[in-house]
């Protein structure tokens, strides 16, 4: 190979922000001297092309792009190679070759968005005189298989050449790196896949060539780099006897072939080939032993235990580590005058120092929860003996507070994070859990005699409760701060819908979890106090009088011009698919393993604070660290989830003969005959004027009017039978670390299952999709036909609905979930929603709606007014207070 | 005769004999010691600012002037003559903050050349006469820091350029020229801007002209003032799949020649030389003699290196005369063959051979 090889073209990939985090962070910090040198390190190590890439959500990838390839205009030594322009926005691609007097690479276009763009992209790099390099990449989504692969290239080598007269030498494929050793079964063929399309288009593509990502192969083995090389270079050597022409590769870092040691390479020659199924384990348990620098690892995790007894305590709580805490906090308590200064002394100077690092973006949630973890055994260990000396004072808390999620609503894993980092604050918080009422939160707050009420609620529903919350403390004469928090509270609702209902005490609105000791603490300082209550007021009253300002949506359409406008109005020549199953289908006990693989871990991070998308957040210079502990974390309780089963999987699915009823609404029928009904739902309409071609959508829209016999399906998953108790093991063993993220991993699986079913309902039950294959990412991005949407969600806001969903399928006695007054689903691991086939099914958002629209939807379901407005009064365009006629 | 067919005859000529573009006109222009005032004419005789100088000007102010040269060069054997127009662009006529007339100078520019060619085309049908659009480098460049401490800073904007270059060759492409000469490029960033900018022409409906781009190599490094080298400069510009490429200006024949037989070797079009009257003197005079140039240019053409032929600065009617002369008869350049490959170019090209 080694004339291939010598051939082979290296394109520099350090100068890429989401490849090198190094570079990432000297051009965040504008030090484009040294970013500079990074681009002239790849020069002279051999980069044949730089490859340069900008794409940060927090980078001015345009300006960026633009400042640096102009920059490197005047770096002759760094200017004679070509630069590859990187991006996956155009706009930027196109600033990049605004810049560059050479012939450059455009990396990259594809078929992603349709032929048009495709086209019109690529015309535009034969303008500008750059070749391209062209993803495996169609409507469909990006390609995993040989198959896809070479079908898509050719697909794309054919249009290029004859709609453009492109030049095919100038035409560069790539046909996706995608990480092996995932431990996903799936991905396991993902190197020979890139290796078998890489032989084929070569053949069958005259003059184009193949190109890749290299390091992506290798992406599992994240933080051991020798391993990562012996991946690279394995890959190389067989991907470049195929044909590959030129990879992005970290100059001057591959070993050679024949240097790495046997037992590695032939470990990881077995990952790449595919040659056996326990390849990646086999990889997995080598690779620590290839792992630079692990001794040396070693000795500083073990420097701390021969610190003094109470630095030993501050390191454990700032670390997380709580193997030794009961050991180090029986050696301070024997040294002490009393066991509570123990707890006042060394644990309080700990944990602040932890508040000071998380105050600083230093720390990072997950790290604060296992913080805390140590903390509590810390304490647990103390108290019997503080029981003991009858004397001993309560211990003097920061402040007390009791937190809730409210009635109707079960979702409690921001809330319980919230108290974790509060108690890491040295408040004392009384947490009355799940599904509250009001009189409750109100008697408990008045016992304890607590400081500040915290309320907490996902679903839309329980905005009201946490208005008549606050309506009743005003009433019962509390004056205490009330804190509001969760996924669907705003700003906007705190300041205009709670804030007016309690007058003699302060709502404020909690953006997250790291928040919240801030809020508190100003809160209840006497000094900052009234100043901070002023600010907020004067906030509030501004967003309520910019939000009483725009209220009114721009133009609107009457319900029934937006009828008129509806989705899908020809179903001539249109056969709705008959499903393979009619009728009800429950699953007990289903396989969580087979649930786990389609996991979407992006929701996951969000739910701690740590923003960005999986996997590249390992990547993210501040959080990266904090996410991959988190993640591994996850992994590991995972696999308990899996293995000891601490939950059941159930779910119930359906699918019926359905027709339109009327514009909006849809006859669920018991049989064939069409002729009992079983159920109607009721859907709600888009009202926003629309400019161009779009439709004003109703999910009704995707289902045939009478006389073309269609379908409908519904479905109820959860992950969560059981979740609660095993919640609860972990709390009383003082590890609420593991309880947030066991819950918060069960909250993952339900939707994973959800998505999983789906995709079985497409192939298999109502079988419209058999041949459907898609990767896991393909199914996150949601690249299949039909859609499932969910009650409660943008494209019906009306949670009530749920309540005929569960009737038709019997989802509590044949999955174990039901509703509460609020329609929040118990256990809260769970999803609910509606299937729909139609090839233009989409998922939109209903945005505000009209009050002819409320008037009819009450007429539909049978509510009063007064009841159509309480239950959609998230969306309504129009304040349901005033006069009809105003 | 329509342009459709002048340009099929440009090609078959190109074929079968070296042609001949013309010689200097800055350097002719300066001959006449021309005043303010003939610069001004009766439609600038109130403008803001001194205009003497402002060459590109006389289209519209002694068109006389313009035709006459056309007239001595198409008179001397040139196939091809340039319009007056290779600093009729916005950006460069801002020094004279004439940017509102630059529309009006092209197409005038463009019809005086019309005119003359197709006079001297009907006069002597066997020899048909062009019309070259010229199109300068400008006096900003996109490559380039105008600041040393400031090196990411730019003077202009590639829209601006795009903008520039495009009302350039929009009015010469509707005043009648059969083609556009890109030439002078000593940054070529501006000159793919200009390709861009006739190459977008299409998609408005104007019928496809050819593109002639000719590059500067500045002196003996072998570079263009923007750094790149001769093989790197083609690969930036041949995605114009120009009619020919070449080298002009900065050089006199003798060190051009090594420049131009790289461009010779690697390019698959027709090959340009205009070089200067040789270097200049201390008093920034020309003063190689029409018999020295054209035995240079004479050996070139023998050696099969070229298609055309023209001189720069320094060069008069004189000049062109005795090289029209030196190379008739001889065989022009054959267009080799290349290899298909992926080119591409930094300062330094870059080549992936199949």
């Amino acid at each position: 190979m080694s004339n291939a090889a010598q051939r082979f073209v290296n394109i520099g990939e350090r100068t890429n922000v989401t490849g090198s985090a190094k570079f990432r962070k000297l051009v965040a910090a504008g030090d484009y001297a040294e970013a500079l040198s990074v681009a002239r390190q790849q020069v002279e190590s051999g980069a044949q092309a730089i490859d340069v890439n900008m794409d940060e959500g927090l980078l001015d990838s345009k300006a960026a792009m633009v400042t640096f390839l102009n920059l490197i205009a005047a770096e002759p030594d760094i200017a004679r190679v070509p630069i590859m322009i990187d991006s996956s926005k155009w706009e930027v691609i196109e600033a990049g070759l605004q810049c560059v007097q050479g012939k450059a690479i455009v990396n990259s276009i594809s078929m992603k968005e349709g032929e048009a763009v495709f086209l019109d992209q690529a015309r535009k790099c034969l303008r500008y005189g750059a070749a391209v390099v062209v993803m495996a990449f169609d409507e469909q989504g990006q390609a995993d298989t040989a198959r896809r692969k070479i079908d898509i290239c050719a697909r794309a080598y054919r249009l290029l050449i004859e709609k453009l007269d492109f030049p095919p030498e100038d035409i560069i494929f790539d046909p996706n790196i995608f990480a092996v050793a995932t431990g996903i079964e799936e991905h396991d063929n993902y190197a020979l896949d890139f290796i078998e399309a890489t032989r084929a288009i070569k053949q069958l593509l005259p003059f184009a060539r193949v190109s890749g990502g290299v390091s992506n192969i290798s992406f599992s083995f994240r933080g051991n780099e020798p391993v990562r090389r012996a991946m690279h270079s394995v890959f190389l050597y067989h991907a470049i006897a195929a044909g590959m022409d030129m990879g992005i590769v970290n100059a001057g870092d591959l070993p050679v072939y024949d240097d790495i040691d046997p037992e590695l390479r032939e470990a990881v020659e077995d990952v790449i080939l595919n040659r056996r199924r326990d390849a990646t384990e086999r990889l997995v348990a080598l690779a620590p032993k290839f792992k630079a620098d692990k001794g040396a690892e070693k000795t500083v995790d073990l420097a701390w235990r021969s610190l003094p007894a109470d630095e030993r305590l501050a390191y454990a709580l700032v670390h997380g580590i709580d193997a030794h805490v009961v050991e180090d906090t029986e050696e301070m308590r024997l040294v002490s005058e009393r066991p509570l200064h123990v707890i006042e002394g060394p644990l309080m100077r700990g944990m602040s120092q932890v508040g000071d690092l998380f105050g600083a973006g230093k720390m990072f949630l997950p790290q604060v929860v296992k913080s805390a973890r140590v903390m509590k055994k810390a304490v647990a260990h103390l108290i019997p003996f503080m029981e003991a000396e009858k004397s001993s004072g309560p211990r003097q808390a920061a402040g007390k507070i009791v937190l809730a999620t409210v009635k109707g609503d079960v979702h409690d894993i921001g809330k319980n994070i919230v108290g974790v980092v509060l108690q890491c604050n040295n408040y004392e918080v009384i947490d009355l859990g799940v599904m509250v009422p009001a009189q409750k939160i109100l008697d408990t707050a008045r016992a304890v005699k607590a400081d500040i009420i915290g309320l907490s609620g996902l679903i839309t529903p329980s905005l009201e409760e946490m208005c008549h919350v606050a309506s009743e403390m005003e009433r019962q004469g509390f004056d205490v701060p009330l804190l509001i928090g969760g996924a669907t509270t705003s700003k906007v609702h705190t300041a205009v819908k709670i804030h007016p209902h309690y007058s003699r005490g302060q709502t404020v609105y909690v953006t997250d979890a790291s928040r919240a000791v801030g809020v508190a603490t100003s809160l209840l300082s006497l000094e900052q106090r009234g100043a901070y209550v002023a600010e907020i007021q004067a906030d509030y009253a501004r967003v309520a009088e910019a939000h009483a300002a725009g209220r009114r949506e721009g133009p609107r359409l009457s319900l029934e011009a937006a009828r008129a406008n509806r989705a899908v109005k020809d179903w001539r020549g249109y056969v709705p698919p008959h499903p393979a199953m009619l009728g009800v289908k429950a699953f007990d006990a289903y396989d969580l393993a087979e649930i786990a693989r389609t996991i979407d871990w992006t929701p996951f991070f969000q739910s701690w604070d740590l923003v960005g998308r999986y996997p590249l957040i390992f990547d993210d210079p501040n959080s990266g660290k904090a996410a991959r502990a988190l993640f591994d974390d996850a992994q590991a309780m995972l696999r308990r989830i899996v293995e000891e089963k601490l939950v059941t999987a159930r779910a119930v699915i359906g699918l019926w003969p359905a027709n339109r009823l009327g514009a909006d609404d849809i006859e669920v029928f018991e049989d064939e005959t069409r002729t009992t009904r079983l159920a109607v739902f009721h859907t709600l309409r888009q009202q926003m004027a629309r400019s161009q071609a779009r439709p004003n959508f109703a999910l009704a829209d995707f289902i045939a009017p009478p006389g073309t016999p269609d379908y409908i399906g519904a479905f109820a998953v959860t992950a969560g039978i059981g979740e609660d108790e095993v919640a609860m093991r972990f709390a009383a063993a003082h590890d609420d670390y593991s309880a947030i993220l066991f819950k918060a991993l069960c909250d993952r699986l339900a939707e994973a299952f959800a998505e999983r079913l789906h995709q079985r309902v497409r192939t298999e039950f109502w079988a419209y999709a058999p041949s459907e294959t898609l990767s896991n990412e393909a199914l996150i991005a949601e690249e299949y036909q039909g859609i499932r949407p969910a009650p409660g969600y943008p494209a019906q806001p009306d949670h009530t609905e749920k309540g005929t969903i569960f009737r038709l399928l019997e989802a509590e006695a044949k999955a174990g979930i039901r509703l509460t007054e609020s329609f929040a689903m118990w256990p809260g691991a769970s999803v609910s929603g509606l299937y729909f086939s139609h090839p233009e099914a989409v998922y939109f958002g209903i945005g505000k709606i009209e009050r002819d629209q409320v008037e009819d939807y009450a007429r539909r379901k049978g509510w009063t007014m007064a009841q159509a407005e309480r239950w959609l009064a998230p969306i309504l365009n129009y304040d349901p207070a005033r006069n009809a006629a105003a | 005769m329509t342009r459709a067919e002048r340009i099929e005859l440009l090609k078959k000529a190109a074929q079968e004999r070296i042609l001949i573009l013309d010689g200097s006109w800055g350097t002719m222009i300066q001959q006449k010691k021309l005043e303010e005032a003939d610069y001004r004419g009766e439609r600038f005789k109130n403008h803001t600012h001194p205009l003497k100088g402002d060459n590109d000007l006389l289209c519209l102010t002694r068109g006389d002037i313009v035709t006459a040269l056309h007239d001595l060069y198409y008179g001397a054997g040139a196939d091809i003559s340039e319009t007056n127009t290779f600093n009729a662009t916005a950006i460069s006529q801002a020094d004279y903050a004439l940017e509102g007339a630059v529309r009006d100078m092209n197409l005038a520019a463009a019809h005086l050349a019309r005119e003359a060619a197709d006079r001297w085309t009907a006069k002597e049908p066997h020899k048909p006469r062009f019309v070259a659009g010229s199109i300068g480098p400008m006096n900003r460049a996109l490559s380039i820091s105008p600041d040393v401490n400031d090196p990411a800073k730019r003077s202009v904007t590639f829209d601006a350029v795009y903008a520039a270059y495009r009302e350039q060759a929009l009015a010469l492409h509707e005043g009648g020229v059969d083609l556009f000469l890109i030439e002078t490029v000593f940054d070529t960033l501006n000159a793919k801007v200009a390709i861009k900018a006739i190459l977008d022409l299409e998609d408005e409906g104007y019928e496809r002209l050819p593109i002639w781009i000719s590059g500067t190599i500045t002196d003996r490094s072998g570079r263009t003032l923007s750094g790149q080298t001769v093989e790197a400069f083609w690969n930036s510009i041949k995605h114009a799949k120009p009619f020919a490429v070449g080298l002009n200006c900065a050089l006199g024949a003798e060190m051009m020649r090594p420049y131009i037989d790289e461009l010779s070797r690697v390019a698959d079009t027709l090959i340009s030389a205009h070089p200067n009257a040789g270097l200049p003197n201390a008093f920034g005079e020309y003063d190689e003699r029409p018999h020295q140039t054209c035995a240079m240019l004479h050996e070139w053409a023998e050696h099969g290196l070229v298609n055309i032929l023209g001189g720069c600065c320094g060069t008069t009617p004189e000049h062109i005369a005795a090289i029209a002369k030196a190379v008739e008869g001889l065989p022009p350049r054959r267009v080799p063959s290349r290899p298909r490959a992926l080119r591409l170019s930094g300062l330094e090209p870059f080549e992936l051979l199949a």
